[in-house]
């Protein structure tokens, strides 16, 4: 799996792994497979997936040859090694399902994003829940997913206007993509439901509910519902 | 133990060695912006576990001792004053208890490190006690320092050497601040970039020559640098994939953004350069007005230079420990 695989000296501590230049979820799931081989047999690498590259930081004094050769051409060479090896890669991706209320308050831009899509309000919902999705990687805020598996017909542009403020837990879509506000943050995707279960929490372990390479569901709930589960959620 | 903030400041906020290791859960390191000057404060005060320090931005906090303190200022030519005294910089100091710390405005530099002995004993969080203003991590969700503010301090031994008394006592040396501070504003070594070979003819030699002076709107996450427009030959669509503190990213304004402690985890515009390690201290403390301009380097060279400062901050680090304890 190393053969056709991009190397990057990105800086001193740094290398990336390029796998491809596309958002695929193909690719995607090769970038996962590379980080949790990696985690296995070098563990003090420290893995950060994106949609379709593997960047690794390290410590260059550590990786520095006995021959005084460049670090970067050494863990280059582990990392081959590593992925050229059989052997067990990493358990099956857990499946999580994020349960969201959609509409009303929690998803102000329902409306909207429906009629965009050319869609009723209850098909629209039918094809967020009906789809398995990926998360490709975390990134704009602690815990926030890149979700990979949105249903094409229901891709839809960013608000001209970003909103200073999202709630926390808002599931929104932008473009091709859709993800999960972690926290209350500035953003300019649309809006269109809440989930009432904390993704990131820096006390906990571990902190973020989800991890690059999960299967997610979205799964519709009402808001008594919603309320119970917020009541069950740490604070 | 605990020291009160009277006036905040600009934007004062505790740091220490950041929180490596978390980025793939979309968690930045943070950490001092000027690692050496965080690093040589702690041992000035004789704190051997990486305590937090208060970075102090363009202009210091003021606060107030409860009890006697022993305190070090090192980074950015701060004006600090007890009273009427001046406090000197690069050195360890005793305040005695109720004295009020007045930093002020910074001749050279923009940050500088208040570290006291024993740290500020706030909760660490992922193994941090920094603040992630972006991201909201750190004491009080990762907010700035602010008038009221009580920052309990570690218990440690007495230093020997400074005596018990009322009056402020630094100690009878310090450190030299020239090989840890760049006065001159010399050219930041920069490492070629993924797509630096994509500037279009015109901007390729203004990116290694030409002066660019630190914007107004610069901040912990990055410095963006004005004066000249770069340009890719054409415009590139790139997906998101990590980014790291160094990296100097042209956005399609043309102004390019170099990323400092706070870094995105994430991003998608080219990267033209990655500055050196050794030298992103440097730009960390140029002030929004200060000249930047960028010299050619390999990773070879980056790699050296970094190894032998780390070599060098090693040596010193032992050298005042041992100092301290014979004082």
């Amino acid at each position: 799996m190393a053969h056709d695989i991009g190397f990057e000296a990105l800086a001193e501590d740094a290398l990336l792994l390029r796998f491809g230049e596309r958002i695929d979820g193909e690719l995607n799931a090769r970038v996962q497979t590379a980080a949790a081989r990696l985690r296995e047999r070098l563990p003090q690498l420290e893995c950060v997936p994106a949609y379709a590259s593997l960047l690794l930081r390290f410590d260059p004094s550590s990786w520095t040859g006995h021959d005084g050769g460049e670090p970067h051409r050494q863990l280059q060479d582990a990392v081959r090694t590593a992925l050229g090896e059989g052997g067990t890669i990493a358990a099956t991706p857990r499946e999580r399902v994020v349960p969201v209320c959609y509409g009303g308050a929690y998803g102000p831009d329902l409306a909207d994003v429906a009629a965009l899509c050319g869609l009723g309000v209850e098909a629209l919902i039918a094809r967020h829940t009906a789809a398995e999705y990926r998360v490709a990687m975390l990134g704009f805020a602690p815990g926030f997913p890149y979700l990979l598996g949105l249903d094409p017909q229901l891709a839809v542009p960013r608000r001209r206007d970003p909103r200073q403020r999202v709630p926390a837990g808002s599931v929104a879509i932008g473009g091709s993509q859709t993800g999960i506000y972690p926290e209350a943050l500035p953003g300019g995707w649309q809006l269109i439901g809440r989930t009432p279960l904390r993704l990131f929490d820096a006390s906990a372990s571990p902190p973020s509910l989800l991890a690059a390479g999960d299967r997610v569901r979205f799964q519709a709930i009402d808001e008594d519902r919603f309320r119970q589960l917020a009541a069950d959620e740490p604070r | 133990m605990s020291v009160s903030i009277l006036k905040p400041g600009l934007l004062s906020s505790l740091q220490d060695a950041g929180r490596p290791g978390h980025a793939a859960l979309g968690v930045g390191r943070a950490g001092a912006m000027d690692g050496p000057a965080w690093q040589l404060a702690n041992a000035l005060v004789g704190n051997r576990r990486g305590e937090a320090a208060i970075e102090c931005t363009l202009i210091g906090p003021s606060l107030r001792f409860e009890r006697a303190a022993v305190i070090a200022l090192t980074g950015a030519a701060i004006a600090a004053h007890v009273g009427d005294r001046p406090i000197p910089l690069w050195t360890c100091c005793r305040l005695p208890a109720g004295s009020v710390l007045r930093l002020g405005g910074m001749t050279h530099g923009s940050r500088a490190y208040l570290a006291v002995r024993g740290g500020f004993d706030v909760a660490p969080l992922l193994g941090s006690r920094s603040s992630d203003l972006h991201a909201r991590l750190g004491y009080q969700h990762g907010r700035a320092l602010r008038a009221g503010d009580v920052l309990p301090i570690g218990t440690t031994e007495p230093l020997p050497g400074l005596a018990a008394g009322e009056a402020v006592q630094p100690l009878h040396w310090g450190i030299d601040p020239r090989p840890w501070f760049d006065f001159g504003g010399r050219p930041l070594a920069l490492l070629p970039g993924s797509h630096g070979h994509l500037l279009d003819p015109a901007s390729q030699p203004l990116l290694h020559g030409a002066t660019f002076i630190v914007s107004q709107d610069s901040n912990r996450t990055a410095s963006r640098l004005d004066g000249h427009a770069l340009r890719l030959c054409e415009p590139l669509e790139l997906i998101s994939e990590a980014t790291l503190p160094g990296t100097l990213q042209l956005p399609p304004s043309g102004q390019p953004i170099a990323l400092l402690a706070e870094a995105p985890v994430t991003g998608g515009y080219p990267r033209i350069g990655q500055i050196a390690a050794v030298d992103l201290p440097h730009l960390a403390q140029r002030r929004p007005g200060d000249a930047v301009c960028f010299r050619g380097s390999t990773l070879d060279e980056a790699l050296a230079r970094l190894a032998a400062r780390q070599r060098r901050l090693g040596r010193l680090i032992e050298a005042i420990a041992r100092r301290l304890e014979h004082a």
